[in-house]
């Protein structure tokens, strides 16, 4: 494998990597409305990616670093296509982010329901955007010879971008479902699994479509392979669900994910960026990377430094492992170090 | 204004203002950091209710920090492809490895520093504070290093094919002495800011406890204590190194872009001795650098420049005729550089943002300093400051190293207009990687846009300054509270152990266990 396919890789991996752990806290605080029906559900679900979200958000910013990195000329024609839906997805973002942070700031609860509806406002606008973008950067944008996007502000926002924002909210809300029901007990657990039970079957469509879309336009034998894997885990997620097996359910919906995502970078392969305009247009690996010297550099930091990262990571996941339920606070006083325990009423 | 200019303001608000959140998490963290390893060490009990009360204002500060971050990972891209493009083989990957090496070590350990309190081993609940605290320092390197090549590229050619810069050697990115000069300036610049902050702060609430009759035995009088002792000489020592530290950078800039040092001197005309100017009147906005009249100290420049009393320093006149003639007179005749193209170009920046950018960065960081000088002066041998104009002067002053890191950017970055990555002079001319700022917007997007997104953001972010503000001083008008005399999670939980009689009665039983993550 040539380098740059190396680093298609890497940053398919990290946009994977990004959809498959932000994806669950998207996905919990888009279900705040939906499952939160009391106070207390409400903060236990905010509590289950409490110390989690800041460091999935990180996926991000290093696929959009790496994507900059190995890629610049797809990233600097990428982004300026969809230059205000990207707009949209900071904002989202950075209400969601300080939401989370100050929300505790103050016992009054007209404070508190602010930030919660900010969080899952914020989450729902950054999930949509970063499905669109990517939907787009995969079936199709409209720009020319330049890489210059063609059209007004929102030509880029066509069928592609609809179906990858769709295909990305709709897997976030079942993975939030199942990482509710895997991380809580009481009936909050209950309902989570009966939402993903109910849900993943039809949830899993927009994004089988994307992959099948962009499988049917080139894909090969192994990607199409790979689609049907997708098929077969959400098969296995529902089966599983529904033996009320949670981590299992949640694995299987994660293999649905990887699957589609491989499916989807592996049959757009090599083109990073295709041109509804013309074909010939089409940015690929090759006419969008850095040098070689560049991209040797980056893959002895990331050899070094990716393994480490997701090393400590599913460290601090081990750590903050245990089932949390909504309980009176003397509990917690007493429960003092035991880990993740806590109260939200 | 055309999508240049909307683009160029959009950079320098979103910029600044991110701006005003990294040297504290930076500086702020450091302290805290080192608040907490007394704590482990000694075990006394002030060292812990300092490490909760400033780890508090920390993280509200990191949070709003971590949130405008994440404009600056896009922007370039959004807003500045061709840029973006142009330099992609040297400062995308800086990027990249800013995230992977930096930003996952300061996120997640920060995440279980917050929640880790009371449910992992003390030391290794330290650690990870360290850990995070570390992903910053490194964090900047990265950042800084990236921008010190815009400001100096070495370490690349000139691609045929392509007119970009290739990286060739990238040692000579990560070790490019303007980044070492700059970042050994950014991070002492920060602990300025952090110091600052425990000072005036520390100082208000001794007060504060004095005059409402409190007694100067307790635990909370030692946490306003030692923090104001702790800022005051971090803020004192770090302004040494400051002003060290940027006298070598001073240097720097006179060899690598003399045009940003003699604008921000006003010097006109090419001097030998040359004189520093201590104020300058007249027309300093019309940018026609014969406009300005200053006082000036005779031979002081000569000396900061090259460290004796007689050489030349070439003025902005001479400097402006010489690039003139290097890189062109006029802008090329090439859509690439949009409305600007076949215009002339003034290689002077703004003299009023460069001359007083640089004033005002080292005025305000001698306010700093000398507030603390007088903090510690105030409190010595046990003394508290009863003063009002003493202690709210301090208050006040906490905002200067704020100002003075925030102009001293904008005198670097809008020195060395009207380049964005500026020629380096060790190169021969023919050789040199340059690219003018009008070449770097991106060429899609309409003016529309970029005012819609400029609106919304400077929207976002005037409201998350204002909750930002009101929370901090919130915080910090509470002091210490009961929750902080234990290692436990919330900061309203558990009785206290430790002292009986904190300055805050318990406030009604925190709802939350995440309350310490405010």
């Amino acid at each position: 494998m040539d380098l740059q396919t190396v680093w298609f890789v890497a940053v398919a991996v990290l946009w994977t990597g990004f959809l498959l752990l932000e994806g669950f806290d998207f996905g919990v605080a888009a279900l705040i409305p939906v499952l939160g029906r009391r106070t207390a559900d409400r903060h236990l679900m905010l509590r289950t990616v409490g110390p989690l979200w800041d460091g999935n958000e990180v996926w991000l910013v290093t696929a959009v670093g790496a994507t900059f990195g190995a890629f610049p000329i797809w990233y600097g024609s990428w982004l300026p296509a969809l230059y205000l839906p990207f707009v949209g997805v900071l904002v989202g973002l950075i209400v969601r982010a300080v939401g989370f942070e100050w929300r505790h700031s103050s016992h009054d609860e007209r404070w508190d329901r602010t930030w919660t509806r900010i969080i899952t406002g914020g989450s729902l606008v950054a999930c949509l955007g970063l499905g669109a973008a990517l939907g787009a950067t995969t079936l199709g944008l409209p720009i020319g010879a330049d890489g210059v996007r063609v059209g007004g502000a929102f030509s880029g926002l066509h069928w592609p971008a609809l179906l990858g924002a769709v295909a990305v909210l709709a897997f976030a809300l079942v993975h939030g479902a199942l990482f509710l029901a895997l991380k809580t007990d009481g009936p909050l657990r209950l309902r989570a699994r009966a939402f993903a039970l109910r849900w993943s079957p039809v949830a899993a469509l927009p994004l089988l479509l994307w992959a099948g879309l962009v499988q049917l336009r080139q894909g090969t034998t192994l990607t199409g392979f790979l689609w049907v894997v997708a098929a077969l885990a959400v098969v296995l997620t529902w089966s599983q669900a529904k033996l009320d097996r949670e981590g299992r359910a949640f694995a299987g919906w994660a293999l649905t994910l990887v699957a589609s995502m491989a499916t989807v970078f592996g049959a757009a392969y090599p083109v990073v960026l295709p041109s509804t305009i013309d074909a010939a247009f089409d940015l690929t690996v090759s006419s969008a990377s850095v040098s070689d010297y560049t991209l040797t550099l980056m893959s002895w930091v990331a050899a070094v430094g990716l393994p480490v990262v997701i090393g400590y990571q599913a460290w601090t996941y081990w750590v903050f492992r245990t089932r949390l339920t909504a309980g009176p606070q003397q509990e917690d006083a007493a429960a003092g170090t035991g880990s993740g325990a806590g109260t939200g009423s | 204004m055309d999508t240049l200019d909307i683009a160029r303001w959009q950079f320098g608000i979103t910029t600044v203002y991110h701006f005003l959140m990294v040297p504290l998490t930076i500086g702020l963290g450091l302290l805290v950091a080192v608040m907490h390893t007394m704590w482990v060490r000694t075990d006394k009990p002030e060292w812990l209710r300092m490490t909760r009360f400033w780890g508090r204002i920390f993280l509200i500060n990191f949070a709003l920090g971590v949130a405008t971050g994440l404009v600056q990972e896009f922007q370039f891209g959004l807003a500045w492809s061709e840029y973006s493009k142009f330099v992609g083989d040297v400062f995308g990957s800086l990027l990249a490895m800013e995230a992977l090496l930096a930003f996952f070590l300061e996120s997640t350990f920060l995440g279980l520093w917050i929640f880790g309190w009371g449910r992992i081993p003390k030391k290794l609940h330290l650690a990870s504070l360290w850990a995070a605290v570390i992903g910053s320092t490194v964090s900047a390197y990265f950042i800084i290093a990236a921008n010190s090549w815009m400001q100096h590229p070495v370490g690349v050619v000139t691609d045929d094919a392509t007119g970009r810069p290739l990286q060739v050697d990238f040692w000579a990115v990560l070790t490019n002495n303007t980044a070492i000069a700059a970042y050994t300036h950014t991070i002492v610049a920060s602990l300025m800011v952090a110091g600052t902050l425990l000072v005036g702060i520390g100082l208000w609430h001794l007060r504060k406890r004095v005059l409402a009759g409190r007694p100067t035995t307790d635990v909370d009088h030692a946490v306003w204590r030692r923090s104001v002792r702790l800022g005051g000489f971090v803020t004192l020592a770090a302004f040494l190194l400051v002003a060290l530290t940027g006298d070598y950078q001073g240097k720097l800039m006179y060899a690598q872009q003399p045009l940003k040092m003699s604008s921000a001197e006003a010097l006109c005309e090419t001097e030998a001795p040359a004189s520093f100017s201590i104020f300058a009147f007249s027309k300093l906005g019309s940018n026609e650098c014969d406009d300005v009249r200053s006082f000036t100290i005779p031979y002081v420049l000569s000396f900061l420049a090259h460290g004796d009393f007689s050489t030349a320093v070439p003025g902005v006149n001479e400097l402006q005729a010489q690039y003139a003639e290097t890189y062109g007179a006029t802008y090329p005749d090439d859509p690439s550089f949009g409305a600007k193209a076949g215009e002339p170009i003034d290689y002077t920046p703004l003299l009023a943002v460069t001359y007083w950018g640089f004033r005002l960065m080292i005025i305000m960081g001698a306010v700093s300093a000398a507030v603390s000088a007088y903090a510690l002066w105030s409190t010595r041998k046990g003394r508290v400051p009863t003063s009002r104009i003493g202690v709210y002067g301090t208050l006040a002053a906490v905002a200067a190293p704020f100002v003075a890191n925030a102009s001293g950017w904008i005198f670097t970055e809008m020195g060395r207009q009207p380049f964005v990555v500026y020629p380096n002079p060790d190169v021969p001319v023919a050789d040199q990687v340059y690219f003018f700022t009008a070449q770097g917007v991106s060429p899609g997007i309409t003016a529309g846009e970029v005012w819609t997104s400029l609106i919304a953001l400077a929207l976002v972010y005037g409201a998350l300054a204002v909750v930002e503000l009101g929370l901090i001083t919130r915080f910090v008008r509470r002091g210490v509270t009961t929750g902080d005399t234990t290692p436990t999670p919330g900061i309203g939980g558990g009785p206290s152990t430790t002292d009986p009689t904190p300055d805050v009665e318990p406030e009604h039983v925190d709802d939350d266990v995440l309350q310490f993550a405010h």
